[in-house]
């Protein structure tokens, strides 16, 4: 029989350290979907989705029970819009948005991601339209995600794209003031946008996936910190060390949870995808682990270099523990979400470009933000350029999801409740860089892009 | 045959192991292995079973083992075995 102590240490981890499953992601192909009739297209997309993911949130459950692990979150991401809507002529995509919100909530799942146009290099019909019709889109939906791909290493970054996104923000924020801007929080910026990416907001199926996939993302910051706790004052080889072996652990399960759903499902098994994803429970913070390495907040001298060592080890350790790893997988620091990030931006400690910085080294961006609700579109609009040279120029994926408090300044506070938290409005530069912005035209792809 | 581990933690008294034991056989589980330790006044039981035949689906087994539980005021949960044998062996 397996250690009586390795047994009860898994449910401890459960019980008191908030280890869970985050999600479970089935991704969807809409691409047979396409008609140049919307009235069709919502049709056959709503069909598609209901009949494929029809036992999805079931078997998410009998997994649950019988495992004894909590997977928090069944979830849909499909083919981007503006590729199975190109066919349409019509510019209000709307209705599609709203097919999509009537599957998700049909099949009970919380959110669907895929309400997505990718435009690094330019503009299909179907990517305006698409791009144009999100602040409704968000405003009149539940469940739907949006995001936007506006750079990559390859393709340089679309400046004119990343001055319309600080527009669309704004408007997102502006339909949904009485929401606290909530349609912003449910569209994500991206650069180096991955297509397998298990996480909202900004989940889509990719082109290159097959017909239908199971990607599952864990969890477990509460683990993490709980193993560092056994540590304390230790050199960071030992820090490391600990990091990695944890995350070993964390990535067995989500790869077994995997599995089990693809084979259940008569799915294929896509990716794990090995994040620390926080919540706003408490232990269950990114920046606690931060905190446990020896800083007095997150934000303090030290933190990016934490959080580089942090985001490593996770990667190593979860590696091996998986046959195929994928998404994002890295650590989160969305501010909202995170009761020590919340802290840490309630006390000064957190500013708009300490956080910059720390998405040099973590595996997202810029993520649930508040800024002032005065804040331009042009100055959205710069900030949003600045993270995706960050990701062009690295390699990697960053992300921008601001939310623009309408009416509200820095130091009032946004609250969106359940997982997406609350989070205070923090301060932007207020020098501008409209004729920056204004300029539009493309950022040439970098050298090191030339590998061929 | 399909493994599950039954764990059953809370302050000691009598009866525990004959009380979780006349559940589990209640619901066509055969128990394999059993090892228990007391630490102080907690009681700490691990038991290896095989849930291969049993006559209630798995979710009940669960409702039920957890009712158990709250009646004798203790912890008792039962897992599929391949979770433990994922996260503690390479």
């Amino acid at each position: 029989m397996i250690n009586q102590s390795d047994i009860l240490q898994t449910i401890q981890m459960i019980e008191r350290e908030n280890l869970d499953i985050r999600t479970i992601t089935m991704g969807i192909s809409l691409r047979d979907c396409a008609d140049p009739d919307i009235g069709r297209l919502c049709d056959n997309i709503y069909q598609k989705i209901t009949r494929t993911a029809k036992h999805l949130v079931k078997t998410g459950q009998d997994i649950e029970d019988e495992y004894g692990i909590p997977i928090v979150h069944k979830r849909i991401s499909v083919t981007p819009i503006a590729l199975v809507g190109e066919a349409c002529k019509q510019t209000n995509w709307v209705p599609i948005a709203k097919a999509l919100d009537a599957a998700a909530q049909e099949v009970g799942v919380n959110f669907i991601g895929g309400f997505s146009a990718l435009v690094h290099k330019g503009y299909t019909h179907g990517d305006r339209a698409l791009i144009e019709s999100i602040p409704e889109a968000l405003a009149c939906t539940e469940r739907v995600c949006a995001s936007v791909n506006v750079g990559t290493t390859k393709a340089g970054i679309n400046m004119d794209a990343v001055a319309q996104m600080g527009e669309i923000i704004r408007q997102s924020a502006s339909l949904t003031a009485e929401q606290d801007g909530l349609g912003a929080a449910k569209l994500v910026v991206f650069c180096n946008a991955v297509e397998d990416n298990p996480f909202m907001a900004g989940a889509f199926h990719g082109v290159g996936e097959p017909e239908c996939v199971i990607n599952v993302g864990v969890s477990g910051p509460g683990v993490v910190k709980s193993a560092l706790e056994h540590v304390k004052g230790q050199p960071f080889d030992i820090v490391a060390e600990t990091i990695k072996r944890t995350a070993f652990r964390i990535t067995r399960m989500g790869q077994l949870v995997a599995r089990e759903a693809s084979s259940r499902l008569g799915v294929p098994f896509g990716i794990v995808d090995l994040s620390l994803a926080p919540t706003p429970a408490i232990g269950d913070s990114v920046a606690h682990i931060l905190t446990e390495m020896g800083l007095e907040l997150a934000g303090a001298p030290g933190t990016t270099a934490a959080l580089a060592l942090l985001n490593d080890a996770v990667k190593k350790g979860g590696v091996m523990a998986s046959s195929h790893v994928g998404g994002l997988s890295g650590a989160f620091i969305p501010v909202s979400e995170d009761a020590g990030m919340i802290e840490a931006a309630e006390k000064g400690a957190l500013s708009l470009e300490k956080l910059e910085a720390m998405t040099c080294v973590c595996s997202v961006g810029l993520d649930m933000i508040a800024v002032p609700g005065d804040t331009s579109a042009a100055t959205l609009s710069g900030i949003i350029a600045d993270e995706a040279a960050i990701g062009m120029i690295n390699q990697k994926t960053t992300a921008v999801r601001l939310i623009p408090a309408i009416g509200k300044s820095v130091g009032d506070r946004v609250e969106f409740g359940g997982l997406l938290g609350h989070a205070p409005v923090i301060a932007v530069n207020p020098f501008s860089c409209q004729a920056f912005v204004a300029r539009g035209g493309r950022i040439p792809a970098p050298i090191h892009s030339l590998r061929n | 045959m399909k493994k599950a581990i039954v764990t059953v933690i809370g302050q000691d008294r009598v009866g525990i192991i004959a009380e979780v034991s006349v559940m589990l056989a209640g619901c066509g589980i055969n128990v394999l292995d059993i090892s228990q330790t007391l630490l102080q006044d907690t009681f700490t039981m691990v038991m290896l079973v095989d849930v291969a035949h049993i006559t209630v689906p798995f979710a009940e087994v669960k409702r039920i083992l957890n009712d158990l539980g709250e009646r004798m005021d203790m912890s008792v949960r039962i897992q599929r075995e391949d979770i433990f044998q994922a996260m503690h062996t390479v």
